[in-house]
């Protein structure tokens, strides 16, 4: 039993080290991602301090600018989790090593566990390094934020898009050819619907019906709340639970479809593409 | 003990093929489904420390049988057990005891042969200090120089990402080595250490072996018997000498297995017929 456990633990951090490994290799490319999402977040953030000026109104151009921050931080993180879950099957296709990861003596939990913990962690890495360098342009004050608070929405956030991240993973498995590019419909459906660069109150009616489902649109909601108003951890609670109680709901509902679509791929033959 | 490694009883599997992409490509109204018969009731066994060699020109069944004994295809009929578990409902009892080497010596090509190996070993669940020990010991033993041993395999000739790909699987020590086409792309003095080491496998370490090739020579040279698929059946199964034993002598020379194969089948043993 305990070796057992062992052997899923060392399988796991497989993993970890595997990708930590090819970061390594692709570190020009990071670099190249990196330098784009700092250029990006600081792009939308400064339209914050411009919009007083676009529209000669009278607006608080630093929360402004806060607001948008924290819409480009946060996305920038749950997406980030997004596409390294579903990378769990993209990048293998992309090397050709899937068969020989699944043809492993580990449980898919094991298997997701790993990717889990270094999207979690990388993705909190990478973000750190827009919010440091959006903090030192923008002499953003964080005195009366509730940081905690915030990191607590964070958390609770990261479950649920753990979750939809596996369902995603699915796709490359049941199209070989297309299934990562299909991905990004998720992603770009949740940005529209989630409120990261407005409030979803602007959106249609039916935009605003798909929010609620949205696990994003609660992270983005509470996450704001602490840091813009310093939001006590009561407070923060209506936008926490409903986070909370959809990555309960996602990750094993994405673990089950991930199973379905193992097998469909095993029974149809989509692990390989020749041979 | 259990004398029986592999027992496969009325393999089936049946692919469907799309004829169009899009609806209206497929003109005859029908569903747009082709089938192809990949496996069509395959039945054999492999005894423990055998080595067993499955001959047949491309498109044959081969990879698929082995996919299918790999738990990365499902059959959809008949069975398949690996030293008595089943392929299909005690999967990870069978990854457990089984590793394979394919055609493709698949990759991360950035990362170094001694990185690809820990990650390989991790998941099989050895730690990475012993594997590091080995992995030089097995790689060094295929001919893979020192120094190449921490530089990206895409620098690497097909050759030598070959034998990094049977010393991915030799490290597991696997009961059961599945080698699909593993010589494919090597020189003859690389083909002739894999041959010494999947011998050595077999009589120091007991392990048994399903070897696919086209190469007939490596066939007769390893395997104790051998099996000869076409369109995803065997056609005739014993020991090299019996089955070169079942055509009368060709051009007035002994048979050799190409021989049996075209007097089975009426085909070449490649597809190319070269």
């Amino acid at each position: 039993m305990i070796s057992s456990a062992a052997q899923q633990l060392r399988a796991s951090y497989a993993f970890v080290e595997r990708n930590t490994n090819l970061i390594k290799r692709y570190w020009s490319w990071e670099v190249v991602w990196l330098s784009y999402s700092i250029a990006n977040s600081l792009s939308v953030s400064y339209i914050g301090l411009g919009l007083e000026r676009i529209g000669g109104l009278q607006v608080d151009g630093r929360r402004l600018v806060l607001y948008l921050v924290v819409g480009t931080l946060v996305w920038h993180y749950l997406s980030m989790i997004f596409y390294w879950l579903t990378d769990i099957i993209g990048l293998e296709r992309w090397e050709g090593t899937i068969e020989y990861t699944l043809m492993a003596p580990i449980r898919r939990l094991t298997h997701m566990a790993g990717q889990t913990i270094f999207a979690v962690v990388y993705s909190l890495l990478f973000t750190g390094v827009i919010l440091a360098v959006s903090v030192m342009l923008f002499e953003i004050d964080l005195a009366s934020a509730n940081l905690a608070g915030a990191a607590l929405v964070m958390l609770s956030g990261s479950l649920s898009f753990i979750g939809v991240g596996i369902v995603g993973s699915t796709l490359p498995l049941l199209f070989p050819e297309r299934g990562s590019q299909m991905t990004h419909v998720i992603i770009a459906a949740l940005l529209l619907v989630s409120g990261v660069y407005y409030p979803v109150e602007v959106l249609p009616g039916i935009l605003q019906r798909l929010a609620i489902v949205s696990p994003a649109t609660y992270v983005l909601r509470g996450v704001r709340a602490a840091l813009l108003d310093g939001a006590s951890l009561p407070t923060l609670w209506p936008e926490i639970w409903p986070a909370l109680l959809m990555g309960l709901v996602a990750i094993p509902a994405g673990l089950h479809a991930f199973g379905l679509a193992e097998r469909y791929a095993k029974r149809a033959g989509k692990l390989a593409r020749s041979g | 003990m259990n004398e029986i490694a592999i027992q496969a009883r009325d393999v089936y599997k049946v692919f469907h093929k799309q004829r169009g992409h899009l609806p209206w490509e497929r003109s005859d109204g029908h569903s747009g489904r082709q089938q192809a018969v990949a496996l069509d009731r395959v039945s054999f066994e492999v005894r423990v420390a055998e080595i067993f060699g499955v001959l047949g020109p491309n498109g044959s069944g081969k990879s698929t049988l082995v996919r299918v004994i790999a738990t990365l295809l499902l059959p959809d009929g008949g069975t398949v057990t690996v030293f008595g578990h089943d392929v299909v409902r005690e999967a990870i009892a069978v990854q457990r005891l089984i590793n394979r080497v394919s055609v493709e010596a698949s990759f991360f090509k950035k990362l170094s042969p001694m990185e690809n190996l820990i990650y390989g070993a991790r998941l099989y669940g050895l730690s990475a200090a012993e594997s590091r020990t080995r992995i030089i010991e097995i790689l060094t033993r295929l001919g893979v120089e020192r120094w190449a041993i921490d530089q990206p395999v895409e620098r690497m000739s097909r050759g030598m990402q070959q034998k990094v790909a049977i010393a991915r699987a030799l490290l597991t020590r696997p009961a059961l080595l599945l080698l699909d086409e593993p010589t494919t792309g090597l020189d003859p003095r690389s083909k002739r250490e894999v041959h010494t080491l999947v011998r050595e496998l077999r009589d120091l370490n007991s392990t048994t072996i399903l070897l696919t090739t086209h190469d007939m020579l490596e066939a007769e040279s390893l395997c104790e018997r051998i099996a000869i698929m076409d369109a995803g059946r065997i056609v005739a199964l014993d020991t090299p000498e019996a089955l070169r034993g079942t055509v009368a002598l060709h051009q007035g020379h002994p048979p050799t297995l190409e021989d049996v194969f075209l007097e089975l089948t009426g085909k070449l043993l490649t597809a190319d017929g070269k």
